[in-house]
């Protein structure tokens, strides 16, 4: 058997058509291209193999590439990353899944201890180029062991990169540049948004793809460097920082409320692009920072702190936050869990009345 | 294999067989890290370093396997094998940088001491958290079975940390994947102040749990340099024949303290460490070369007499450059550096505000 090697006729060809897709057939379309440039791309994880994954996200892949590029694993998280981990540092790509995030406690220690720090402690010696993927968010009757958004737990981590993109095209272009990454990076999958745009409204069915311009993604390769956050609607009034499924929860806000906000798309949580974020804050002087995850503690709190510092003389009211409530996510309740449209529209209003 | 007398015996001492000189070389090496250890030691207790692991009677344990890997294998160790350094030809120097975190420790001062890495030589930065390093190694393996390399894995894991989470999804993964990987428990009875019997509970030896994963499993005596050898050779060929992996449990005995932060006296025997349970690796290998007419008493303190030499001098040279608390340490810029292959602008700015 050949050693595995890099093919990069892919990456030359620029990509010339589009397809629609739902964001979990773009991310099956990142796995394919990843896999078809790349012998050392592997992907594995919990079901994901024979039966493509509980969300189907990998789907196809092991008929294409084989057992050994695409397989199941069993239920040991730590398993799962620690020996990914391995792999990426004999210098395969592993790309894994933990079926939900709320499974990736298991797998901690690796993640943090190891994957983290190996570059650092080991002066480069050793490097760990890793993906780890996990679906994220509530609205899908969960409870509370599958619905969690533990974002903030990752980026606290020197030495992990965080991303959450929240539609089709971006979750393509990200993969494909987190797979190419030299380092590990944790992708984050808003699974409430992985077959359409969704407005917070839970008593609305889930819009499809179909029509989404977002959902118009390139074949073949192309990325979306990590870093980079997206302006989704341009506004003056006030300033939205947000990502995964709260960019469309935040958007249906900002409709209902009518108020003229912008709102920012992170994309990336770590590294931050703190410059689009500071340019609009400057420009509107107010600002509403808004995630799925428990509020305490929570991602959302360092964004105002960095706002704070940047922006601090172009503030004219106080950084709100919206975020899920301090509670492991109650099911039966989860949609007065959920930071909906209407709370979003409430911190909007007060910030912008503020003085 | 060695008997009382220092006699090869039983079916494991026909093949392979190791050449005198390559047990001369054996005996060097045991003999080169028993003096290191002492010598560092001293050196901490000279708060030259702030702490130091030695391993004192589990010599032959690293010194023998390294001689059943080739160039290109990997070891994910723990923290008492630097035997596998010294049996594969790195450079003493670059130890004691990395002890005395001075401006040549290749880890720029981050690590812990003795916490080396040396990728070149098979050697797999170390972690401070125990086991973790066991599924690092089976995927490791996993992936030299996909390349469709030659090259195998070993892990190594003491026996108090066999009892962590970490152990049994390596265990798990090799059992299901069969990647070229041998998997190293060092039985040295110890873990800290705690009995083996805690972490081992019902079983009868580590070797055992092997066997409940389908993994074949061997206990050898970890103190005989020609066992651990032939265990080894029996195993990375296994590996390297795609057979799969192995457990080998070390049964050896740790005759010094854990680190330097503890006093076994509190909670061992006292004068167990003296008695010498399975004998001193190095001693029973001598009595071997001694009786197969190959060795002397004069010829064993020429050895010690160079090694140590050899060591002091080394010494010298490393505390030129720097100790813990004198002397020139890695450049405070690498604190920023090597978090990412590229620094993040979060972390631009934070070196900046840090002034270096
Ligand atoms: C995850 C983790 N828990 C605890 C420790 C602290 N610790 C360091 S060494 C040690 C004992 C390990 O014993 P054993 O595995 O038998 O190896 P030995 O020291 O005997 O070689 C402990 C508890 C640690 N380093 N990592």
């Amino acid at each position: 058997m050949n050693r595995p090697t890099v093919r990069r006729e892919a990456e030359a060809k620029a990509p010339t058509t589009t397809k629609r897709m739902t964001m979990i057939e773009a991310i099956r379309d990142a796995h394919d291209v990843a896999m078809a440039a790349d012998d050392r791309v592997v992907v594995y994880g919990e079901d994901v193999g024979y039966f493509g994954g509980v969300f189907r996200c990998t789907a196809g892949l092991q008929e294409k590439y084989g057992p050994t590029r695409c397989f199941d694993a069993p239920i040991s998280e730590q398993g799962i990353v620690g020996t990914a981990i391995g792999m990426a540092a004999y210098g395969l790509r592993p790309v894994v899944e933990i079926q939900f995030a709320d499974y990736m406690y298991p797998a901690y220690d690796q993640l943090v201890s190891e994957a983290a720090r190996l570059r650092y402690r080991s002066a480069g010696d050793f490097t760990c180029p890793l993906v780890v993927r996990m679906p994220v968010g509530g609205g899908i009757f969960g409870a509370e062991t599958h619905s969690q958004s533990p974002e903030a737990l990752f980026t606290h981590v020197a030495g992990l990169k965080t991303v959450m993109p929240s539609n089709p095209y971006d979750a393509k272009g990200l993969l494909l540049a987190a797979i190419e990454d030299p380092d590990p990076v944790i992708f984050l999958e808003p699974k409430r948004v992985y077959n359409g745009p969704f407005d917070g409204h839970p008593d609305r069915p889930i819009v499809p793809w179909k029509n989404h311009r977002l959902a118009e993604v390139p074949t073949g390769h192309y990325v979306e460097p990590l870093g980079k956050a997206a302006v989704r609607r341009p506004g003056t009034a006030v300033t939205v920082v947000t990502y995964g499924t709260m960019v469309h929860v935040s958007l249906a806000a900002v409709s209902e409320s009518g108020i003229d906000a912008e709102v920012i798309d992170l994309r990336t949580l770590l590294p931050l692009d703190l410059e689009t974020i500071t340019q609009s804050v400057q420009k509107t002087g107010r600002c509403v920072v808004v995630h799925e995850a428990t509020l305490t503690s929570g991602f959302g709190a360092e964004l105002v702190a960095l706002i704070q510092r940047e922006c601090f003389y172009h503030l004219e009211a106080p950084i709100f936050r919206v975020g899920g409530w301090d509670m492991p996510y109650p099911h039966v309740h989860e949609w007065n869990y959920f930071p909906g449209p209407e709370r979003v529209g409430r911190a909007l209003r007060a910030v912008v009345e503020a003085d | 294999m060695l008997d009382d007398e220092g006699r090869a015996v039983g079916p494991w001492a026909e093949e392979p067989k190791l050449s005198f000189d390559e047990l001369r070389e054996g005996l060097e090496h045991m003999v080169t890290l028993r003096i290191f250890d002492e010598r560092m030691l001293l050196a901490q207790r000279q708060q030259k370093t702030s702490f130091y692991m030695q391993h004192l009677g589990e010599e032959a344990v690293s010194c023998a396997f390294r001689r059943a890997l080739n160039d290109g294998d990997m070891n994910f160790p723990t923290y008492r094998q630097a035997g596998l350094l010294i049996a594969g030809g790195y450079p003493l120097l670059s130890m004691m940088n990395q002890i005395y975190a001075n401006a040549g420790d290749p880890t720029h001062g981050r690590q812990l001491p003795v916490l080396y890495s040396a990728k070149d030589h098979g050697f797999f930065t170390l972690s401070g958290n125990l086991a973790t390093q066991v599924p690092q190694a089976v995927g490791w393996a996993m992936a030299s079975a996909i390349a469709g390399d030659t090259k195998i894995a070993a892990a190594w894991v003491g026996d108090g940390s066999t009892a962590e989470g970490d152990f049994y999804a390596g265990m798990v993964f090799a059992s299901t994947y069969r990647p070229p990987v041998v998997i190293n428990v060092v039985n040295n009875q110890w873990a800290i102040s705690t009995f083996q019997g805690i972490a081992m509970g019902g079983s009868e030896t580590f070797a055992h749990r092997g066997l409940g994963f389908g993994i074949p499993s061997l206990r050898v005596d970890g103190n005989d340099y020609l066992a651990v050898y032939a265990a080894a050779r029996w195993a990375a060929d296994r590996a390297r024949n795609n057979l799969g992996p192995t457990l080998i449990e070390h049964v050896t005995y740790r005759a010094g303290a854990h680190s330097t932060s503890d006093d076994p006296s509190a909670y061992r025997p006292a004068g167990s460490g003296s008695a010498w349970p399975l004998g001193d690796p190095i001693a029973r290998l001598k009595q071997h070369l001694i009786v197969s007419g190959e060795w002397s008493e004069r010829t064993h303190a020429e050895l010690i007499a160079k090694v140590t030499e050899h060591v002091i001098e080394t010494q010298q040279k490393a505390e030129a450059i720097g100790t813990l608390h004198s002397g020139s340490r890695s450049s405070k810029k690498f604190m920023f550096e090597g978090v990412f292959e590229e620094m993040t602008p979060h972390l631009q700015r934070q070196r900046k505000e840090a002034g270096f």
